[in-house]
């Protein structure tokens, strides 16, 4: 009886630790703040998740380790800025509708162009390097260079302002707690994708392969599903959802340099393995785990900032070396 | 020993390696149709990699395998299970953080499950029905060799490869699995089993073939050789004559 409860309990902890966070910051910074800065967290981690999901999956169903991923964004974040130039009657227009519509459009360009550049990219490099985790390392690497280059050739050397449109530049105030508008445009889109995911891994046949084939490659080929042309799906989807994050990303910033992906690596890796190699689920708790302690630990000392996420990691591994919700548990 | 036409799968002179490492030497096999073929051996004599080599999930540096008359020698995995070979590993290859009914819808075509199928299936496994929408993580191990064999048979399958079923399972489990690949065998599927139980292999198997260090080193009748005490001594080290 104590087994089983010592059991359920270590099942769900993982959950706790979220709540938890959340909950012991507010004596440390009164409610008006920590409103503020959980919402902030909140629409961080959303951001951060659109490109970490991608890369959990294609790390989950191949162990394919894509240090290129950030380039993906990079190319989100360019193609926004030359979405949106051209609209700029737009969205410096004082009207929601017109605002969201340009950003909507950006959205969808981004995820195309990051998405077709995946494919190229598996297609010729990726295809090259399965199953040999070195030269994956290497040639990931090697590739973010280039695109990254391509990027300054294409766009120049030179960091492009990208302010946010009209109506998304104020805040609102929750109480006596103000709240970026943007934040709010992202945590809703976030979600979205989130809920679009979540429906498609668990109410769809390509859902259930991808889901069992993070788990067991092998099975799902013993049992007649070609693995490499779900993975193709798989990696063209992850790339598209980096694009997704580099546009939600630039429009944040407001200012677009060819570093862009790069700024976010380090975190959405930091997210990837506390989640759990593979696990959607456990990258979405991560990513919201790395934005909230981003967000409380820059108020609360901000000396601590930057390494903050790194102590995260370090406590989560110690805790559970495998991630928070490993893929194979059982 | 078998005629052509009466045989499903035909492995001639197969040699499998796994990096440096040779394991089979020239496999010559034969399961015909129709029939149980128990695969022996002793540990490490090279039947798993025997069912692997098959499947396509060793690729055979040499040698024919032909199923029905075509070779599938060099075919990717999923094309070989596309031609109705179903596969059951000896880790049983169950998914865990699916639910008992994904594991088994994963085995069903586009259209998912046949009910006439899935009824008989879940009629010889009912444990399965009761833990239907529980993580396939959660269930004991004999649960999972059901649902490995379940999933294996919930369509029509024209050849299936078993591996050690009745591992680590408990007597009376065992004699659960045993009852449904007898029901199996009354419906004429063809099956090729590895299996270390000896009594398990006489109560299922028609044919039997005999690995040591990566080759064959007899085929005949299953009977023939329950009952042949120095026959069994000299290819398992066992003694298990039939009425003893």
């Amino acid at each position: 009886m104590r087994r089983e409860w010592l059991d359920r309990l270590q099942r769900w902890a993982p959950y706790a630790v979220t709540p938890l966070i959340v909950l012991a910051a507010l004596p440390a910074m009164g409610l008006t703040a920590w409103v503020t800065l959980t919402v902030a967290g909140l629409t961080m981690g959303m951001m951060l998740f659109l490109v970490a999901s991608g890369l959990t999956l294609i790390f989950g169903l191949m162990e394919v380790l894509n240090f290129a991923h950030a380039a993906f964004v990079t190319v989100g974040a360019f193609v926004t800025v030359s979405v949106l130039g051209p609209l700029v009657g737009w969205t410096t227009e004082p009207s929601l509708p017109l605002n969201l519509l340009a950003l909507l459009l950006a959205l969808i360009a981004a995820a195309a162009a990051s998405g077709a550049l995946g494919f190229v990219f598996e297609r010729v490099i990726i295809r090259q390097v399965y199953g040999a985790p070195l030269r994956q390392i290497l040639i990931t690497i090697g590739a973010l260079t280039v695109i990254e280059q391509l990027v300054i050739v294409i766009w120049g050397p030179e960091a492009i302002a990208l302010p946010k449109p009209a109506t998304l530049r104020g805040s609102v105030f929750l109480g006596a707690s103000p709240i970026e508008t943007y934040r709010l445009v992202a945590l809703f889109v976030g979600l979205a994708v989130a809920a679009a995911m979540q429906l498609i891994l668990t109410r769809t046949r390509i859902g259930l392969v991808v889901r069992a084939g993070v788990e067991d490659r092998e099975m799902v080929q013993s049992l007649g599903y070609h693995i490499r042309r779900v993975f193709v799906g798989v990696f063209v989807a992850g790339t598209a959802l980096a694009g997704m994050g580099g546009m939600m990303w630039a429009q944040y910033q407001t200012l677009v340099s060819s570093q862009i992906g790069d700024s976010m690596l380090i975190l959405v890796f930091i997210i990837v393995i506390i989640g759990g190699l593979g696990s959607v689920g456990g990258c979405f708790i991560g990513a919201i785990l790395v934005g909230l302690t981003s967000n409380y630990v820059g108020f609360l000392a901000p000396t601590l900032a930057l390494g903050s996420n790194i102590l995260l990691m370090a406590l989560v591994l110690l805790w559970r070396p495998r991630g928070l919700f490993p893929i194979g548990e059982q | 020993m078998a005629e052509a036409d009466d045989v499903l799968l035909r492995l001639d002179d197969v040699h499998t390696d796994i990096g440096r490492y040779k394991i089979l030497y020239g496999v010559s096999l034969a399961a015909r149709r129709g029939r149980v073929t128990m695969l022996l051996g002793r540990n490490g004599a090279g039947k798993t990699t025997t069912l692997r080599t098959i499947m396509g999930l060793w690729k055979a540096r040499a040698g024919r395998i032909a199923f029905d008359g075509q070779s599938i020698a060099g075919m990717d995995t999923p094309d070989i299970a596309q031609l109705g070979i179903a596969y059951v590993p000896e880790y049983m290859g169950i998914f865990g953080k699916l639910t008992v009914r994904e594991n088994m819808l994963l085995a069903t075509g586009a259209q998912g499950f046949a009910k006439d199928n899935l009824d008989r299936v879940l009629a010889w496994f009912p444990a399965l029905k009761l833990k239907w929408a529980a993580a396939a993580g959660s269930l004991s191990g004999g649960q999972k060799q059901m649902l490995a064999i379940a999933r294996a048979v919930v369509e029509q399958r024209r050849l299936l490869l078993v591996d050690e079923p009745t591992k680590g399972l408990s007597p009376v489990m065992v004699d659960q699995l045993v009852e449904a690949l007898l029901d199996l065998k009354d419906e004429h599927t063809t099956i090729l089993l590895v299996e270390q139980n000896f009594r398990v292999a006489l109560a299922i198997g028609d044919d039997v073939a005999v690995m040591d260090q990566g080759r064959i080193v007899h085929s005949g009748d299953m009977a023939a050789l329950g009952g042949d005490e120095k026959l069994q001594q000299h290819l398992l080290g066992l003694s298990m004559a039939v009425g003893t």
